[in-house]
């Protein structure tokens, strides 16, 4: 009788745990993680457009001012909840190019059709060979990259307004200062 | 003044059902039977107030009254009517009152019929009921009010209701799912007092059978209509995405099987007590988890929990203390459901706990990875999500595991069996299915795929079997008299199990040979796929109620022949001026043609997509056949027989206290 009272208990056991992640889930911001790229350049890269796959795009063609690269896939949900904040940034006149990432073209380009498209470009990283010189843990990722082609902030995890007006911004405005003096 | 009173509604339905949860144990304590009736009367009043409250948010939104902050955010004037009804469950708001409401609709056709059950027990299950009902209806009075004003500057129009959410399918599908999902409450209720009298004998299970049942029915077709509706209406073609809203349904689908099965095995032999009632519980749990993760957020993005944090970890603590309650009770009391029978290696009882333990995998699949971001936040590995192929590459060898033991499970007799037996009944039949898959994959493709023969051949060894048993039961004299003599339960098994067997055809079949063409076209092009030709005609504007656009026109053609003319359209509507694509499809049980209109490019051209999607149209009818041989199984007649039977014991039982 012990015994199969100590087995009974086991779902309670297992659902405390569960609550646990769930508590910290909840307590969580999401987490900043530190690039080991940081301050240094954009890997070179050449790599297909994701709307035409004749068409190659060369890390050359990147924006000459500071832009943001994200890093996104239709698979992820996070992806989704954050495509209608990035394009609030796209309008207030911020580019954004996109990294799709291990994903399906065809997929893809029906998820920008269907969500509208915040991208100024989009590379089709089918392999995640880009990802992996970036060093991507996962979709989606947002990278800060200045006006010089140096990466100088990478957020993982959904882009908000949050993480936006607290993290982008000061760095931003801070670019804009060291923009001016270089 | 009228919203008030909603607001106020819900106030009085909360006190109804803290009586309602409370009278029946008091009145145990105490020792008066009267306070067992006060629960019933409770729930009746519970009811009312709820539908009160509803019915004014219903006339809310069909009498445009801006001034309420949810029918501002979620209508508009110039939305049709059906529309303004189903929006009233557009948003958290109005779908937690949605939820909550057919709470009380499931609690009060329990106090009506519950002729079979002892009077006392009945009460137990209502007041288990009620304490639901008051974690939700807290949870809309103090976190969620539907009947939030915006005075005294009101908009003059509303926002209008998502264009996504502006179809025949969404009227339908949320009140099937929540159906579904609160229909567990049931089951999860008699569980509770089931552990709380200490006892569960065959008349508990044969009284919770035909309840369990109704609520997976209504949760099969929930699911299905969801999945229909991402179809036809996304524009992309997809009838299954993995996303967590998808997976919430799942979860409690998956444990509801599971449930629905070791039921069965307990009323007939009462076995897996301990176990159906951990199922119960899980399954309502799962049901909670998933209405909360959707409503809350707390994975598609964590802000959107920590930036309302009460309703946050009003969530969680509802959670915590509805299943650690349940679990807790469970870890103590469950050892005293003692088994009454036992079983062999091989018998029917033991393919059911396969059965069992197959779905319970599967949940946990499907709950790892739909938690997996959260969890890797917690651990800190970052913030990652498992797409698709995580949940495909699981699933796949899941299901076909599934299907080799439920094919030959009509044949396994309980308590003893003959694994010889088995091999050489199926033997025949399992040869018969590889020859009838083998040919159907020929003359279809004109070639032979091993996956797809494969799995074809268990799909089609389950349904052979099941009609050789028929055959078997009616002594082979098959006609329409010697079927209606097989017991409804028996003709439910049979129809469900096929319905099984069609999904997973139809899943196999499109998810092989659908061909999808993203191309470029004007109007006057042609283009050619499999055997169809898809001209693009012209395209026409389009005028609607509330939107605006463009509709393309598309003459397929087949051989020469006019198969169907497409009509899919690109809709913009006004208030939003949001795009929308509407595809066009052209349905036929062995293939879907469809058309859907991307952006529009340069010259006149636009982005099309063009699909050929064979047998998808399974996906759904089995569904359908799901459901309706689960609504069989629920009408049989030992479950209406029974309440005859018990009418006259029951007063008998009314006074009497157990555990």
């Amino acid at each position: 009788m012990k015994k199969s009272n100590t087995m009974m208990a086991v779902p309670l056991v297992i659902f405390i745990v569960f609550l646990w992640f769930l508590w910290k889930g909840l307590s969580n911001d999401p987490r900043i993680l530190e690039s080991v790229l940081i301050n240094k350049p954009l890997p070179q890269f050449s790599i297909e457009s994701l709307k035409d796959k004749n068409i190659i795009i060369q890390s050359e063609a990147m924006p000459k001012t500071s832009y943001l690269l994200n890093v996104w896939a239709t698979w992820c949900p996070s992806c989704r909840a954050e495509h209608q904040y990035l394009g609030k940034l796209k309008q207030q006149g911020i580019s954004i190019i996109g990294i799709n990432y291990k994903d399906e073209r065809e997929a893809a380009i029906a998820w920008l059709q269907q969500l509208g498209d915040p991208y100024q470009l989009v590379v089709y990283d089918e392999a995640g060979q880009l990802g992996i010189d970036l060093g991507v843990y996962g979709a989606p990722e947002t990278y800060l990259v200045d006006a010089l082609g140096k990466i100088r902030y990478r957020h993982a995890g959904p882009m908000d307004e949050t993480v936006w007006q607290s993290q982008f911004l000061p760095r931003i405005n801070r670019l804009g200062k060291l923009g001016g003096k270089q | 003044m009228i919203p008030e009173f909603g607001f106020f509604a819900l106030i009085l339905a909360l006190m109804l059902a803290v009586i309602q949860s409370s009278a029946v144990f008091i009145g145990l304590k105490t020792n008066k039977s009267s306070y067992v009736n006060l629960t019933f009367s409770a729930a009746l009043g519970q009811f009312v107030f709820m539908l009160i409250a509803f019915i004014i948010l219903v006339v809310a939104f069909v009498t445009d009254d801006f001034s309420v902050a949810y029918v501002a955010q979620h209508s508009n004037s110039q939305l049709p009517i059906p529309y303004k009804v189903s929006a009233v469950w557009g948003g958290h708001e109005g779908s937690m009152l949605l939820w909550t409401f057919i709470l009380s609709v499931w609690g009060i056709a329990v106090t009506l019929l519950n002729r079979s059950l002892p009077r006392l027990s009945a009460a137990r299950v209502v007041a288990v009921m009620g304490m639901i009902s008051i974690g939700f209806i807290a949870f809309l009075i103090f976190t969620s009010n539907p009947f939030d004003r915006i005075l005294p500057n009101f908009p003059l129009d509303g926002q209008d209701l998502n264009p996504l959410l502006q179809d025949i399918g969404l009227i339908i599908h949320p009140p099937m799912l929540y159906m579904g999902y609160v229909g567990f409450s049931v089951a999860f209720s008699i569980a509770i007092a089931a552990l709380l009298e200490g006892r569960l004998d065959s008349t508990w299970i044969r009284w919770a059978r035909p309840w369990t049942l109704m609520a997976w029915v209504f949760l099969t077709l929930g699911i299905m209509l969801g999945s229909w509706w991402a179809y036809y209406e996304l524009g992309w073609g997809g009838w299954w995405f993995w996303d967590p809203v998808e997976n919430a349904s799942f979860m409690p689908w998956l444990t509801g099987t599971a449930l629905v099965h070791s039921l069965a095995v307990t009323e007939k032999r009462g076995v897996f007590k301990s176990w159906t009632l951990l199922l119960a519980i899980l399954t309502f749990s799962l049901c909670l988890l998933g209405t909360f993760l959707v409503r809350s957020g707390v994975l598609t993005s964590v802000h959107a929990f920590a930036s309302d944090p009460t309703r946050g970890v009003f969530i969680l603590g509802f959670l915590a203390l509805v299943v650690g309650s349940s679990l807790l009770l469970f870890a103590v009391k469950a050892h005293r459901m003692v088994t009454t029978g036992n079983f062999q290696l091989v018998s029917r009882e033991s393919f059911l706990l396969l059965n069992n333990i197959l779905l319970a995998v599967a949940t946990v699949v499907v709950l790892l990875g739909t938690l997996f971001p959260l969890i890797a936040d917690v651990l800190q590995l970052g913030k990652i999500s498992v797409g698709a192929p995580y949940f495909n590459m699981l699933f796949v060898p899941l299901f076909i595991i599934l299907l080799i033991f439920l094919a030959p499970s009509p044949v396994v007799r309980w308590k003893k069996f003959e694994i010889n037996q088995i091999i050489r009944s199926s033997i025949p039949v399992f040869v018969a299915s590889f020859v009838v898959a083998a040919v159907i994959n020929w003359i279809f493709s004109n070639e032979m795929s091993l996956s797809i023969v494969m799995v074809s051949t268990l799909v089609f060894w389950v349904v052979l079997n099941l009609f050789k048993d028929i055959l078997v039961k009616v002594k082979f004299k098959l006609s329409l008299n010697s079927l209606l003599k097989l017991s409804s339960s028996y003709r439910g098994m049979v129809l469900a199990h096929i319905g099984v067997a069609m999904t997973v055809f139809g899943i196999a079949y499109t998810s092989t040979y659908s061909i999808e063409r993203d191309v470029k076209m004007n109007p006057g092009e042609s283009l050619t796929v499999a055997q169809y030709q898809f001209e693009f005609a012209r395209t026409e504007p389009l005028k609607g109620v509330n939107y605006r656009g463009t509709q393309g026109v598309f003459n397929v053609t087949k051989n020469n022949q006019l198969v169907t003319t497409l009509r899919p359209e690109k809709r913009i509507y006004n208030v939003r001026n949001q795009p929308m694509t509407e595809a066009a499809i052209d349905a036929a049980l062995s293939r879907d043609l469809y058309v859907a209109l991307g952006e529009p490019l340069k010259n006149g051209a636009w982005a099309v997509r063009v699909y050929v999607k064979p047998f998808i149209r399974f996906i759904w009818l089995g569904g359908v056949f799901m459901a309706l041989g689960g609504f069989m199984v629920m009408m049989d007649r030992r479950y209406r027989l029974l309440k005859k039977q018990h009418a006259g014991s029951q007063v008998a039982d009314g006074g009497v206290v157990t555990s």
